[in-house]
This record gives C-alpha cells, structure tokens and sequence, in this order.
C-alpha cells in the first residue's frame, strides 16, 4: 500500500517595520508588557487603523522576489472571533483579495535537483497579543505589545509530498525574507512561524482529509512535527477509521502532537472588509520603484556564482542560503582571496564553529576582513593550512590579528630548504629501517616521514618542500 | 429565512452573547420578525451593480513608518477591570 | 434671555462684552440643573468653568478664534479625555476615557467650554431615545412624547434652550429626525467631511456627526469649526473645506428642487405632509422651480440598511469583552463566562439585537443573500440620487412619517425601524441631509428635510438660510421667552 502525503504551509512573517501595522506604536521586541500598545492597539472605543506604508512596501517585495502577480487592488477584511489576546475580537486580515497573488519558488532536493513549489498567496494582517498562562494560578495574563505588528501571511500550495521538502520550502522563505530584509528571519522571538497542513492519501486517491498543526518554532521540529503526523494518519487510516479535520499543536518535549482544545474548530469567523480601511491601490509606479529597489536575489546569487565565480552547484547552494553567509564570503572574495579556498574555510571552519557555538553569523566573533588575513597567509606560505586552523581556533577566543598570533606563537612556515634539509636529513638517519623499506616499495611510509618532519618542525615545515625534499632524498 | 430556538441560541453564542431560555422564544420571534423585512431583498434585481462597502470612491492613504505614540500604559491600565504586573488579567484560559 | 440667542449672537455679545464666557456658562448650567428633560447624562460643571476662565482670558487677551467661549452640548458618544464617555450604555458606565476625540481636540484648539454629556440611544442604536441606560429624554414640546433618537438629549437640550448648540451624529437619522421632533436645525454633513476618530462606532460606513443647532447660519458656523481631514481617520476626506458660512446669501432663484414622489405615498401623516408642501411653497415664492423626482429604490432602504449596519456594529461591539475596560461581570468562572455576562449584562436589549442580526447575515451561508445583496442594493439606492441630481440641485422631503409620538408607545422593532425611511438612504448614498423647523401639527414640530450632492453642505445650508430669512419656525421654542 503506498501512501503519499500532501503538505502545505502557512508561513507567518512578522515584518521588521519600526511601526505597527495600523498604528504609530513601536514594533521593538521585549519591550515591558504592555508598554508598547497605544489606544488603537487595544481597541478602545473610537480608535481607528491607518496602514503602514512600509508594510505594504514589504509585501510587494516579497511578490516581486517570487514572481507573484501583485493585486493592484486589495482589501482589508476581518476576520472575527473572541480571544482575549485579540483587543478588538476581531483580526484585520485579508480574505478575498489579498495583496499578492499566485508566486512560485524553487527548493533543492536531497537529490541535487530543484523542484518548483508554488506560493498560493500572500496578504498582510496585524498580529495578536500574547497569552501568558503561567504568571498567575487562576489568571491568564495579557500583554498587548504585540498586538498590531504587523504579519505577511505566505500561503503554499499543497506541493510538497515530504517533510524534507516542507523543511527545504520553509528553509527558502526564510531566508529570501532576510535576504529582501523584510523579516529578522528570528525563530526563537516568533518573528518567523510555520504551520502546517498535513494530509495523507492512498497512490491515485483524491485529497485526504487535513490536520493543521501549529506552535513549531524551528526547522527540526517542523520536519518531526510533519513526520509524527504523517504517521498518526496513517495509523487511523489503516486502522478504518478517518482523520477528523482539525487544529493540533506540536509538543517538542513529548514529541507528539495534540488536539487543541480551542473553540477555533467551530468558528464561523464572518469575514467582511473592514469598513474602517478603504482599497489599497499600488500603481505602476510604485511597482517599479520597488522592483528597482531589490537586492540581489538568492536564485540571481547563486547563478552568479557559478557562473562567474566558478564554483560548484553545492558550494554556491550552501553560501548562498544565508544572505549574511554570501555577504560574508563576498567581502573575502572583494579582497582578492582565492574562490575555492575561500569557501572551504567559510563552509567549513566558520561554518562548523558558528554552529557549534550556536552563534549566527552576523555575530561572528572573527570579521570576514580577519578571516581574509587568515586565509591570504596560507595562500602567501607564511604558515601551513594545518597551522591556520589552530590560529582560528585563537582568533576565535581572543581579539588578537593574525599576524600578533603568528608573531606570538611563533607560527610561521619553516620554508627554509636549508633548515628543512637538516631536521629531514636528522630523521632519515634516525629511522633507516623504514627508509629500507620504503626503498623497497612501501611508499606508504612516505607519510610516516611526513609526520616526523611534522613533529620535529611543530607543524610548521611546508608540507610541500618537505615532500619534495624526502622524495629526493629517498630516491 | 426562519430561525428556530436552536439556531438563535447558536448566534447568540457566536456573538458571546448569551439568551435566558425564558427569552428565547420571545427573542426568536422578534429576530424572525426583522429578519421578514429583509425577504424582500433576495426579489430585488441587482444586475451587474457592484457591492458598495463605502459611500466614497478614495483608496487607502498610507502612514509613513514612524513611531509617533508613547508609552502610556498606567492611564490605559487605570481604567482596567483587572490587571496584575502590568498585565490585563481574564480568568485562566486553556488552550 | 442669553439662552435665546444664537451662536452668532452669542459670538457678538462676547465680542462687545456684553457678557463674559464664564457667565454665559454658568446661565446654561443653571438651565441644564434645572431641566426635567433627562437630556444630559453628564454634566461637567468644573470643567466647563475653567474652560470658560480659559476663554475669558483667551478673548481678553485678544488670542481668541470665532468660537472661544462659546458652550457646547457634546453627545456622550465622543470619547472625552479624564470624562465619562458612556455611549449611552450600561458597557461603558464606568468608562472614563483615556484619550480625545479629534472633534474635542478641535474644539478644545478653540477654547470651547464644554457643558456635558448628551444622553442618547445606546450606541446610537435607536430613533427615540428610550433605549438608553440612563432614561428616556423627554421631548420639550411635550413631555409625555419622545424627542426623537439617537441624538435625543442634544435635541431636547438645543430646544430647550439648556445649550446654544449641541453635537450629533447620524448613521440612518439620528441627527435629523431628532431635530425635526425637537424643531431645531440639525446637518449631517457628506460621509468623510468629520473625522470619526474618538467617535464609538455603530455603523463605520455610515456613521457622521453634525452638528444640532437654532439656526442653519450656527450650524454653518459651527460646520466650520468640526468638518476637515484628519490623519487618523483612514476614512476621513482630503477634500478642501470651505468656509461654509460664505454662501449663505446666495438667491436661491432658479433652485431646481425635487421632490421623490416615493416620500410622498402612504404613510406619511396628513398633517406632516401639509407642513412640508407648506413649506415647498415658501421656496416657489424664492424662486425655486419644483419637479418630481424618482428614487425607486429608496423604500429597499430599510432592509439594505437594516443588514448593514447591524453587519457592521455587530464587528463594531465585539472590543466590549469585559477584558480591558467597561463592564465586566462579578466573579466570571472562565472566559467564556467573561464573555457571556459581560456583554449580556452590559448591553441593551435593542443592541443585542442588532448584534445578533448582524452576526446572523455574516454567517456562512448567509453572506451572499444578506450582507453581499444588501450592498449591492445600497449601489442602486446610490446611483438613483446621482441620476436625480443630474435634474434638480437639491431634494426635499419629510424627515418622519409623523410627529414625536408617546413614550413607550412603540413597542415593536420593526415598526420603530420603519420609521426610517425617509433617511436611511442618505447615509447609505454617503450624501449631507439636513432637517430644518417647517412649522408644527397637532402643536408638534415638523422638519423638513433637504439632501444635497456630496460636497454640496454650502448649498443646503444656503438653502436653509434662505428658508429661516423668510419664516420664524426656527425662532419657536417650548419654553417662555
């Protein structure tokens, strides 16, 4: 029985306006609760929304970026219902009519392909406040600060048929949203969300029934939330039984996802436009200024870098996923650093100590100017490559430049024949046994005299001269 | 379009509004009674006539982005029914 | 007597002395403290004091504007800062607004005293002033009778002479059928001339405020100092404001004036409709030339605007949770609880009506017969005006079916909202109405109702000026002179 899944994803963006969506009140994180929601934010009575420029600005980036038609005319509608997080019971969001239209983007595969996904939607719509149920025993606190920021609903199509591609999807639109510098991309803060909606059906059958599960707030959660989900549906179909449409939350720390308890299943949210706003209008003009405005986009990026700068689908896919990666191994390149070598220390090195210490690139604690003077000292002999990931690891911990660390440490590349011929000449000596036996075919031992030399020298002979030293020597 | 007891106890509760099940009859009856004015719309030849949401033809103005309001969280929260640590305060709500 | 004189009266006794605000102020207070109308809900005796010290100075100092000094009756719709604002509503009893109004702050900018706060239908909600909180208003030409709604205490209180002016607002007639019950003047300006901003919500697209007044002149004078754009209000119009005292001189020969021969069938009480053609007679003798206009689609009025509105406030209401001001019930066990009692106990009998409606026709399944038709029938209702107006300069009419009828003698919903049909459509077309004192049946006041083109508030007050040059309805009050 071959089952196939069907997933889409609803991608929350909170867009990094200063202000909120529809009123003057600051969007700036964890700021004192409520310290941050004026009297349109908490609905007094009387208040009314005026629409953020920049937010509509933002919105018609991320269309241009994917390619999506723009609806010239869009409305605002409300989307209502009772929730005390929701100052005025109800969410001005769009409905018919949203800002843009139908888009697609491209996401690699494990296989090295891309495959095309297409973008149904996406509108503009004010977030809600925050909850807080664990202040109080028998009170639920809110804090309106959030209440207002503004959010760019991004709607797929149900083209994915795996969590891997749901992650890869999701990966994309997070960072073409940096990359456009319309969202922070900042999981942890909530400025980026994924839901999903997940269905199964049997090879050939129509659309299955779809579960939506909501509260993940990272990529590894998303692709476990997924596969969790997949594997309950399953399990109920197999069984006989069928899969109740409904709303469940991911528990990362049960690994499981549940049923929520909300009355949202039963609402009927009535959605109307907003007699308070009028139609948003976007003419030509503004259009083109925008399109003019945009940066490099990632897919243009990454085209130049294998085109231009000769290197692989791989190595350009990975510089390219972060905007700030692919700035970062620009400013190496602008200098004059050799391409290859280059990326290998940013995807590699860099890469791995940013991960391990969970820092984002932009707060890495060696600058891409630092990592170029690294890197253009083992291209310019002064010290070996083995040697410079040890000064890495130095610049890493300590404000120090490469050339005081070299200085210090005493670092640099023995490149003197002389001096070199004397420690190999020393070790040849030492160890004739194993020169018999390379003589005699073992050319493996080539590398135990390497080591040797290594060890005699600290690392700091020239891996090339001595090579080509013991080859002479050793013939 | 009648409602019977069961569908005004529904809106009602869309509505957050709750009817005593002394009333309904009567609220039944006064909603079914407004609801016969309205019969006569679904006669009415609209046409091609579009849906006018507002009496004026202007489109949306937009705000620059500026933050242009203060914190003013003690006035607003001094005329709050509850609030605790600068919170507004509901009974617990389960999600 | 200081109270029968008009704003621009007033403005001049001012001027020359004859009087100081604070005078002025207190002679009104005293009225106000002394009046059985049940007109007020609030009255702001300190505050409006010192604003009248405010102005004193303002004036002595020679750094006053048209209307420094001058008192207001402002309708407990507007959010006042540090004042309550109760919308005539159990909700918002113990609302003390947090923020002002634009119109407030307008009149504020002119160091305008503030007497209170009107009483009113519950979120204006109402066309006889008996569904508020607070009481009903009695009419002051007959206290047994209603004064009309929702602006029922700024009628009362302008006929009554208890204030020069008052403020109002109109979403079906709440402005002009009040001030035809009342025979004062009163003007619901084109849908975008004031900002709504501070002004709690009832029907956002068809909600305007005006202002109620003695005279069309005051209510020119007055327009000037409440209409403009204002950068809150998404809503509000950019369009230039006139001065809109300028014009009202102008000859009105030559007016083409039509008369919708659907405000002319059954219905309409005798007696009202001998006053009106009385009336229409008046301005035939100015010059004016009659015809009959068609407005086939202004008796869809009551259920087009009867799905709108409540479609709207039914949204417009669901801020009132209890949550962060207003009402909330005692001990609430859990949300929903909060939920339920709160608005249950807070709200009114007729708004939990309309509410109800309104969430009914934008449930699923119903959107597209109810709300979607409603507004499209609203289109017609438009278009028939545009079509009119591009015969006749102004239209004129009834502004009731009849005169203020008994308290608590409409017990019926409906029969009360039939009672709206000569309005409703003016809000729905967006278009400036206004209802000026035509002359009395059966001993009550009878208004007569004009409705211009939008943007067109310079010609009807023109038109209503014209009127009270030649006739002294606008000069009869209730009350010993």
């Amino acid at each position: 029985m071959t089952w196939e899944t069907v997933i889409g994803l609803e991608i929350h963006s909170q867009l990094k306006t200063k202000s909120k969506i529809f009123s003057g009140a600051s969007t700036e994180f964890g700021a004192k609760a409520n310290t941050q929601a004026c009297a349109v934010d908490l609905g007094f009575p009387g208040v009314l929304p005026v629409l953020n420029k920049e937010a509509v600005r933002m919105a018609l980036r991320f269309g241009l970026a994917v390619n999506a038609t723009i609806n010239k005319h869009s409305i605002f509608a409300r989307k209502n219902y009772f929730y005390p997080d929701l100052p005025k019971g109800y969410q001005i969001s769009q409905f018919e009519i949203p800002i843009v239209g139908s888009g697609t983007i491209d996401i690699p595969l494990d296989s090295g392909e891309n495959k095309k996904v297409g973008i149904t939607r996406a509108h503009l719509e004010e977030d809600a406040g925050k909850s807080i149920h664990d202040l109080y025993d028998d009170f639920t606190a809110i804090d309106l600060n959030r209440a207002g920021t503004p959010l760019l609903e991004i709607v797929s199509d149900p083209d994915m048929s795996n969590a891997k591609e749901a992650v890869a999807y999701a990966k994309k639109i997070h960072a073409l949203v940096q990359y456009i510098d319309i969202c922070d991309g900042n999981m942890q803060e909530g400025s980026f969300r994924c839901d999903a909606n997940v269905s199964v059906r049997r090879k050939g059958e129509g659309l299955g029934t779809r579960a939506e599960i909501k509260n993940i707030n990272s990529f590894k959660f998303l692709e476990k939330a997924i596969n969790l989900e997949v594997e309950r549906q399953i399990d109920i179909l197999e069984d006989g039984g069928s899969v109740a449409q409904e709303t469940r939350l991911y528990d990362s720390i049960k690994n499981e996802t549940r049923s929520m308890r909300s009355k949202e299943e039963a609402n009927d949210y009535r959605y109307f436009p907003d007699p308070d706003l009028l139609p948003v209008v976007i003419d030509d003009e503004l259009l083109k200024n925008i399109k003019n405005g945009l940066p490099e986009l990632p897919t243009e990026k990454k085209a130049r870098f294998i085109d231009t700068l000769g290197l692989s689908e791989y190595d350009a896919e990975n510089l390219t996923s972060q905007k700030a990666m692919a700035d970062y191994f620009e400013i190496i390149i602008d200098k004059g650093a050799d391409v290859k070598v280059s990326a290998n220390w940013v995807m590699g090195e860099l890469a791995a100590s940013l991960n391990k210490n969970q820092i984002d690139i932009k707060d890495s604690p060696i600058s891409a100017s630092e990592l170029y003077k690294l890197i253009s000292r083992v291209t310019d002999n002064t010290i070996s490559g083995k040697i410079a990931k040890d000064v890495f690891k130095i610049m890493w911990n300590e404000k120090r430049s490469v050339d005081e660390i070299i200085k210090d440490q005493g670092l640099e590349q023995m490149t003197d024949v002389g001096a070199l011929e004397s420690v190999i000449d020393e070790i040849i000596s030492k160890n004739l046994d194993q020169v018999e036996q390379f003589k005699n075919g073992n050319t493996k031992l080539l590398g135990f005299f390497v080591g040797q030399v290594m060890k005699a020298t600290q690392g700091k002979a020239n891996p090339k001269q001595v090579n080509q030293i013991l080859n002479d020597r050793l013939s | 379009m009648s409602l019977d007891n069961k569908q005004v106890k529904e809106i009602a509760y869309l509505a957050r509004l709750s009817i005593e099940d002394t009333e309904l009859e009567q609220s039944t009856s006064e909603l079914n009674n407004i609801l016969s004015l309205m019969a006569d719309l679904s006669e009415i030849d609209t046409g091609d006539a579009e849906p006018m949401a507002h009496p004026l033809h202007m489109s949306q103005r937009l705000r620059e982005d500026e933050v242009t309001e203060e914190n003013l969280a003690e006035e607003f929260q001094a005329i709050a029914p509850k609030t605790g640590n600068s919170h507004f305060l509901v009974p617990t709500v389960i999600e | 007597m200081m109270h029968n004189l008009s704003i621009a009266e007033l403005i001049k006794g001012l001027k020359n002395k004859d009087f100081s605000s604070v005078e002025l102020t207190q002679h009104y207070l005293k009225r106000i403290n002394e009046s059985k109308l049940n007109a007020f809900i609030s009255v702001t005796d300190d505050l409006a004091l010192s604003q009248a010290n405010e102005a004193d100075l303002k004036i002595a100092k020679g750094d006053s504007t048209l209307l420094t000094g001058i008192p207001y009756a402002h309708k407990d719709i507007f959010c006042t800062k540090g004042v309550k604002t109760s919308a005539g509503s159990k909700m918002l009893d113990s609302f003390i607004s947090p923020y002002d109004a634009t119109l407030n702050h307008k009149f504020n900018l002119e160091n305008m005293v503030m007497l209170g706060k009107t009483n009113m239908d519950e979120f204006a909600m109402g066309s006889s002033n008996e569904n508020s909180y607070y009481g009903p208003v009695k009419n002051p030409w007959d206290l047994k009778k209603v004064p009309g709604g929702s602006s029922g205490g700024s009628a009362a209180a302008v006929a009554s002479r208890i204030t020069p002016f008052a403020t109002g607002t109109d979403t079906g007639g709440s402005i002009r059928q009040p001030a035809s019950l009342c025979g004062i003047t009163g003007i619901k300006p084109t849908y975008g001339r004031i900002s709504r901003y501070g002004m709690i919500a009832y029907a956002s697209s068809l909600d305007q405020a005006g202002p109620m007044t003695q005279t069309a002149e005051d209510a020119a004078i007055v327009l000037n100092a409440m209409a403009g754009f204002d950068s809150k209000d998404s809503t509000s119009a950019s369009k230039e404001t006139p001065d809109y005292t300028k014009k009202l001189t102008n000859s009105l020969d030559g007016l083409l004036i039509g008369l919708p021969k659907e405000f002319f069938s059954s219905g309409l009480d005798d007696g009202v409709e001998k006053v009106v053609m009385q009336a229409i007679k008046e301005y035939e003798a100015m010059g004016a030339k009659i015809k009959e206009v068609s407005l086939p689609n202004s008796m869809h009025a009551i259920p087009t605007y009867y799905i709108v509105a409540p479609c709207e406030c039914s949204s417009n209401l669901s801020r009132f949770d209890g949550v962060r001001y207003g009402y909330r019930c005692e001990d609430p066990k859990d949300l929903d609880d909060l939920y339920l009692r709160s608005r249950s106990e807070g709200f009114g009998k007729e708004v939990k009506r309309r509410i109800m409606i309104g969430a009914y026709a934008l449930s699923a399944g119903y959107y597209d017969a109810y709300y979607l038709k409603a507004q499209k029938v609203r289109q017609l209702i438009s278009e028939d005006f545009k079509k009119a107006f591009q015969s006749v300069d102004v239209i004129m009419g009834p502004v009731s079916p009849s005169t203020a009828f008994d308290l608590g003698s409409v017990k019926d919903p409906v029969s009360m909202y039939l009672a709206d049909i000569y309005t409703l459509s003016v809000n729905l077309a967006g278009l400036p109405g206004m209802s000026i004192p035509a002359g009395f049946s059966k001993n009550l006041p009878v208004g007569l109702q004009l409705i211009g083109n939008h943007w067109s508030e310079e010609l009807l007050l023109n038109t209503a000026h014209q009127f009270q040059l030649k006739t002294d309805w606008h000069k009869s009050t209730p009350i010993e002179l």
